[in-house]
C-alpha cells in the first residue's frame, strides 16, 4: 500500500525500523496533496517548509539514538480553529483570514511535543458552523469518494485529508456531530471525548459548553494513539477534568463477550436512508456475534436535542464571536468613520451567511424578555436529555446508533434549506449536549460506493469502552482498510 | 413640596492583588500602555479564564467585614456589549448568584448611628481605558485603546436604597473606604479610579413610601463631586416634579465645570446586555473551612477599632472616627501614644496639625518624613518649656519638608524658647516705652490688655519668647 494510506501505527513501525525516514514520508505526503489538493480543497494554508524542518529534525534525534515521541515523524493535518503560532489561522472566516497567533493551544502543542509533523491547516465550516463544509469562506471541500458529493461538516478538511492520504490523522472539533459526521461520510474513525478531556485552551471557540477536540484517524488503533497524545488535564482550561488519563492502548483487546449494547429505538426512524439502517442492522449482528448482547433501550427526550441545540450553541456563540469587530485584530472595514458603523460593516462583511444567521439566533434568545422561554428552558430540557443517557448506562456498556441518517450528499444539495441541514446533525447532537464520549467508525458502504458510519457512544470517561468495542468490530470487518481512488 | 431623597450606592473597588482576575499579568498601575497584557486579557481567539483564587478570598474578606453571607456556590456571567476597550465583547461579571449578599455597614451622621444595607457584593473584571485625541487637535482625532487594566479585579458593592441626604451618602463612602482599606484590598483612591462610585438618586414626599423615578449619577469620583452633584441633582428632581412634571429614568454625568448634571443615555437607550452564565467558567465554590480561616485571619476593623480608642483612651467618638479612617493613620496615633500618652492631646496633635500638613491624603502618610516619634518628642518638648505650642507647629512643619528630628530642627532654625530672664525684659522695657496709652488703660484697671502685651512681646522675640515667663515678668513690671 502507498505511504500515504498507511496508518500511524504502520508508520510508526516503518520509522522505527528505520525503513523510511521522516523527511522521506513528509515529501511524499506533501508530494501527493500537490496532486490531490486542487481536486479535493481540504487546506485553507499548506506549511511545506515547517513539515519539512520538523521531519529532519526527529530524524536527526531518531539518528542520535533518542527516543522517539509517540507520533514522532507522523504527518498530522491542524484543523484551522486550532491556533498555531507563527502560521496562518483563519477559523475558516474571512474575519480571521490574515490572522496570525501569537501562541499554539494546548493540544496543538502536545502533538508537536509528541513530535506530529504539522503539514498545514485544514479548511472547515466557517467558526465550525455547518455539516458540509460548504460555509467555509475559502471555498467547499470535495469528498475523496465523490468529488461531487461533500465531506461532511464542520471538520471537513480534516476528514477529506486523512481519506485521501494528504495527511496520517488530523484534529478535529465537535460542537454537534463536526469530528463524527465528516468521519462517517469519509469512511474514518472520528473520535469525540468526553466533554473536558481535552483542553479546549487555543482552539477557537464556537459553543464553549459543547466544543471538544478530538483526531480522526484511519482505524482505532490509531485514535488511542491520537487521544492518548491529546488527553488530560489543562490548568489553562477551567472546564477540563482533573482525572487521570489512562493508557488507552490497552483497551485494544479484540472481546466484547458478554457486553451490553444499547440500541436506541428513537434513533432507527422514519427518514433513515434503508441502505444505512441495513448497514446498522449487519453491524449489531456482527457484534453479537462476537459476544455482546444487544438490546433496545429508549432515549426518550432525542426529539428536543436539535432545537435545544440551536438555542446553546448560538446563544453561546453570539457571546464568543463578539471580540472579532475589527478593533484589535482580523478583518476591519476601511470605509467606516465612526464606531458603531465600523462594528457593523466589518461584521458584515467579515462573517459569512451562516455565521450571521446563527449570531442573530443567539442574541435573540439572549434578550431580555426571551431569555427565559429559550435559554432557561433549553438549559433544563439537556439536563433530561443528559438523565436520559445516564439511565441507559446503569444497565448497558454503550450506545450503537448510526452517525448520520443518510451517507454524503451532493454539493449545494441543503445549502438552501437551513433547517434540512440542521437535521444532519440529528444523531450525534445529543452526545455533546450529554457531554459524553462518542465515536463513529466505519461499518459499510452504500450500493453507489458511498461510506456508512456507526457511533458508539459511552458514559463519561469511558473512551476506553469505545476503543475496546471499535477494535473488536474493526478485527471482524474490513471496511476501515478501503481507501478511496483518487 | 418637600421631598426625602432616597439614594443607592453602587460602588466598584479595584481589587489589591498583584495579578489580574483571570490571567497572570501584573497589575501594577503606571506602566506603559497595554505593557502588562497577554492573550487572554487581550481576549485573542481561543483564550480562556482561568480565576485567581485571591480575588475570591479578597471578596470574601469584603463580604464577612460587611455583615454578608457568603454565597457557597457563586456563578460567573457575561455581560455582553460593544465597546473597544472591551477585548472580549462581554465582561465576566457575576449577575445572579454573587459571591456576597445581604450585608451591611453602620454609618455616623452627627451623633446618630445608622445602618446601611448591602444588597451584594459581587465579583467582575474591571475593563480597559480608551483615550480620544481632541477632533480639532488633529485631522481625524483618532482613540487609543489601553488594556492594562482589563481583567484587574473588582468587586462591585450594591447598597439598599437606605441612604437619605449627601452627607449621609459622603459617610456611607468613607466608612466602606475605611473598611476595605483596613482589609488591605483596596487602595481607596478615587483619583487613580481605584474606588468609582454611581449613585441613584430619586425623591419622593417626605412621609411617603413610594419611590420616585431615579436617575443614576455615574462615574462620580470624588467625595466634593458627589456633594455638589447630589445637591444638584435633589434641586434639579425638586423643580421637575414641583412643575408638576416627571423624572426620566436616565443616566447622568456630573460636570464639573459647569456645576449641572448632563444626561448621558435614557432607559429607552440602555443596552440590553445579554447576561448568561460563562460556560468557560465552573461556578464557584467556597468551603465553610476556607471562609472560616479567612474570617479568622481579617484584621481589627475600623468599627471595633473605634470603639476601643474610644474604651481605651477616652476619645470622642468624633476623634476615633477620624483616626480610626485609615490603617495608617491609626498606627500613627497609636504608636505616638505608646510614645506620649496624653491620648486627647495626641489626638488633637494628629486631627489640627499632621492631617493639615497631608492634606487630609491618608495614603501620604507612609511616605512623609514625620513619625510618631518626632511628634511624641515635639510634644515633650512643649511641656519641657524649650518651645512653645505655636514655635511646635512651626517644627512640624519644617520636619514635614525637610526632615530631621525635632531637636535638630530646632537648633538648626534657632527656634529653642527664650527664656533668658534678662533678654525678655529688655523686649519689654522697649514695649512699655512705646505704648503709653494701653500701658495707662491697663494700669486704669483694663487688665485684658495682658494679653495685647504678650502678644508684642512674641512677636518680637519671634514667638520664641516662654509665655508663661513673659507673662510673670509683664505683670511685675506693669504692676
Amino acid at each position: 500500500m502507498d505511504l500515504h494510506h498507511q496508518t500511524i501505527h504502520e508508520l510508526r513501525n516503518l520509522l522505527d525500523k528505520g525503513e523510511i525516514s521522516s523527511e522521506e514520508l513528509t515529501q511524499k505526503v506533501l508530494s501527493h496533496i500537490e496532486q490531490t489538493e486542487k481536486q479535493l480543497h481540504a487546506f485553507i494554508t499548506i506549511t511545506p517548509e515547517l513539515a519539512l524542518e520538523a521531519a529532519k529534525r526527529f530524524d536527526q534525534s531518531r539518528q542520535a539514538g533518542k527516543k522517539p515521541g509517540a507520533l514522532a515523524g507522523i504527518p498530522l493535518g491542524i484543523k484551522d480553529n486550532f491556533l498555531t503560532k507563527g502560521s496562518r489561522t483563519t477559523c475558516g472566516s474571512k474575519i480571521l483570514g490574515n490572522y496570525i497567533a501569537p501562541y499554539s493551544g494546548t493540544s496543538t502543542q502536545r502533538l508537536l511535543d509528541a513530535g506530529g509533523v504539522m503539514v498545514g491547516k485544514l479548511n472547515m465550516d466557517e467558526f465550525a458552523m455547518g455539516s458540509s463544509n460548504e460555509t467555509s469562506a475559502f471555498g467547499e471541500v470535495h469528498n475523496p469518494w465523490d468529488l461531487e458529493l461533500i465531506p461532511g461538516g464542520s471538520s471537513g478538511g480534516s476528514a477529506a485529508a486523512v481519506a485521501a492520504g494528504q495527511c496520517s490523522a488530523a484534529t478535529g472539533t465537535d460542537t454537534g456531530g463536526s469530528i463524527r459526521l465528516p468521519a462517517a461520510l469519509c469512511n474514518l474513525v472520528g473520535m469525540k471525548p468526553t466533554y473536558g478531556r481535552v483542553s479546549r485552551y487555543g482552539v477557537i471557540a464556537f459553543a464553549s459548553s459543547l466544543d471538544q477536540v478530538g483526531p480522526l484517524t484511519k482505524d482505532v488503533t490509531d485514535a488511542a494513539l491520537m487521544l492518548q497524545v491529546l488527553a488530560g488535564h489543562d490548568p489553562l482550561d477551567s472546564t477540563s477534568l482533573d482525572v487521570p488519563v489512562p493508557h488507552y492502548a490497552q483497551s485494544l483487546v479484540p472481546d466484547v463477550k458478554g457486553w451490553k449494547i444499547g440500541i436506541p429505538k428513537e434513533y432507527f426512524v422514519a427518514g433513515m436512508d434503508p441502505e444505512v439502517e441495513a448497514a446498522m442492522l449487519q453491524a449489531i449482528k456482527t457484534l453479537e456475534g462476537l459476544g455482546a448482547q444487544c438490546g433496545e433501550v429508549s432515549l426518550p427526550h432525542t426529539d428536543y436535542g436539535v432545537p435545544v441545540y440551536y438555542i446553546l450553541a448560538t446563544a453561546e456563540a453570539s457571546s464568543n464571536l463578539a471580540r472579532y469587530d475589527g478593533i484589535r485584530y482580523g478583518y476591519r472595514n476601511k470605509e467606516a468613520k465612526e464606531l458603531i458603523s465600523l462594528y457593523e460593516k466589518s461584521r458584515t462583511e467579515g462573517f459569512g451567511d451562516e455565521v450571521k444567521r446563527r449570531i442573530m439566533l443567539g442574541t435573540y434568545v439572549l434578550s431580555a424578555g426571551y431569555y427565559d422561554a429559550y435559554y432557561l428552558k433549553a438549559q433544563k430540557a439537556r439536563t433530561l436529555i443528559r438523565q436520559d443517557f445516564t439511565q441507559v448506562f446503569k444497565n448497558y456498556d454503550v450506545i450503537l446508533t448510526p452517525v448520520s441518517p443518510t451517507a454524503a450528499w451532493k454539493l449545494k444539495e441543503k445549502t438552501g434549506d437551513p433547517l434540512k441541514m440542521y437535521l444532519s446533525d440529528i444523531f450525534t447532537i445529543n452526545v455533546n449536549l450529554a457531554g459524553l464520549p462518542g465515536m463513529s467508525l466505519p461499518c459499510g458502504f452504500t450500493q453507489g460506493g458511498l461510506p456508512i458510519g456507526m457511533q458508539l457512544i459511552g458514559d463519561s470517561l469511558q473512551e476506553e469502552k469505545l476503543l475496546r468495542m471499535g477494535y473488536a468490530y474493526e478485527q471482524a470487518t474490513e471496511w476501515h482498510k478501503r481507501r478511496p481512488k483518487l | 413640596m418637600n421631598y426625602e431623597p432616597v439614594i443607592g450606592l453602587e460602588v466598584h473597588a479595584q481589587l489589591l492583588t498583584e495579578t489580574k482576575i483571570f490571567c497572570a499579568c501584573s497589575t501594577r498601575f503606571g506602566s506603559r500602555p497595554n505593557e502588562n497584557t497577554c492573550p487572554v486579557c487581550l481576549g485573542l481567539p481561543g483564550v480562556l479564564p482561568v480565576l485567581n483564587k485571591k480575588v475570591v478570598e479578597y471578596a470574601i474578606r469584603a463580604g464577612l467585614a460587611t455583615h454578608c453571607a457568603i454565597t457557597r456556590k457563586s456563578v460567573f456571567a457575561r455581560k455582553n456589549y460593544f465597546y473597544p476597550d472591551l477585548p472580549k465583547g462581554y465582561q465576566i461579571s457575576q449577575y445572579e448568584l454573587p459571591i456576597c449578599q445581604k450585608g451591611w455597614i453602620e454609618i455616623e451622621v452627627g451623633t446618630q448611628k445608622k445602618r446601611i444595607g448591602i444588597t451584594r457584593i459581587h465579583l467582575e473584571e474591571d475593563a480597559g481605558k480608551s483615550l480620544h485625541e481632541h477632533p480639532k487637535t488633529r485631522q481625524h482625532g483618532a482613540s487609543w485603546v489601553d488594556l492594562n487594566r482589563a481583567g484587574v479585579a473588582l468587586i462591585e458593592t450594591v447598597s439598599e436604597p437606605d441612604i437619605r441626604s449627601a452627607e449621609e451618602t459622603v459617610a456611607y463612602l468613607k466608612k466602606f473606604r475605611a473598611i476595605l482599606v483596613s482589609l488591605g484590598i483596596c487602595d481607596g483612591n478615587m483619583e487613580e479610579g481605584s474606588l468609582r462610585c454611581d449613585v441613584n438618586i430619586s425623591l419622593r414626599p417626605v412621609g411617603t413610601e413610594k419611590f420616585g423615578t431615579r436617575a443614576e449619577l455615574k462615574n462620580m469620583n470624588s467625595f466634593k463631586h458627589i456633594e455638589k452633584a447630589l445637591a444638584y441633582e435633589i434641586n434639579r428632581q425638586a423643580s421637575l416634579l414641583d412643575a408638576g412634571k416627571t423624572i426620566t429614568q436616565e443616566t447622568r454625568l456630573w460636570n464639573d465645570d459647569l456645576g449641572v448634571t448632563e444626561s448621558m443615555r435614557s432607559k429607552e437607550e440602555a443596552f440590553d446586555y445579554r447576561y448568561f452564565p460563562d460556560p468557560d467558567l465552573l461556578p464557584l465554590v467556597v468551603s465553610d473551612t476556607w471562609i472560616t480561616e479567612i474570617e479568622k485571619s481579617l484584621p481589627e476593623l475600623p468599627d471595633a477599632m473605634r470603639d476601643r480608642l474610644i474604651r481605651d483612651y477616652q476619645l470622642t467618638p468624633y476623634d476615633a472616627a477620624i483616626l480610626t479612617g485609615s490603617r495608617d493613620l491609626s498606627r500613627f496615633f497609636e504608636q505616638s501614644v505608646q510614645l506620649y500618652p496624653e491620648a486627647k492631646k495626641v489626638a488633637n496633635w494628629i486631627i489640627n496639625e499632621f492631617l493639615r500638613l497631608i492634606e487630609g491624603d491618608e495614603s501620604r502618610i507612609a511616605g512623609t518624613k514625620i513619625t510618631p516619634q518626632h511628634l511624641a518628642k515635639t510634644l515633650q518638648l512643649v511641656d519641657a518649656g524649650t518651645i512653645s505650642g505655636s514655635v511646635a507647629k512651626t517644627v512640624l512643619q519644617k520636619i514635614f519638608e525637610s526632615g530631621g528630628g525635632p531637636e535638630a530642627v530646632i537648633a538648626r532654625e534657632g527656634l529653642a524658647q527664650v527664656s533668658d530672664t534678662g533678654a525678655l525684659e529688655a523686649a519689654i522695657a522697649e514695649i512699655i516705652a512705646a505704648n503709653p496709652d494701653q500701658v495707662a488703660k491697663y494700669k486704669g484697671g483694663n487688665e485684658k490688655l495682658i494679653g495685647f502685651f504678650v502678644g508684642l512681646v512674641m512677636k518680637k522675640t519671634q514667638g520664641r519668647g516662654n509665655p508663661g515667663l513673659i507673662n510673670k515678668l509683664l505683670k511685675d513690671k506693669l504692676g
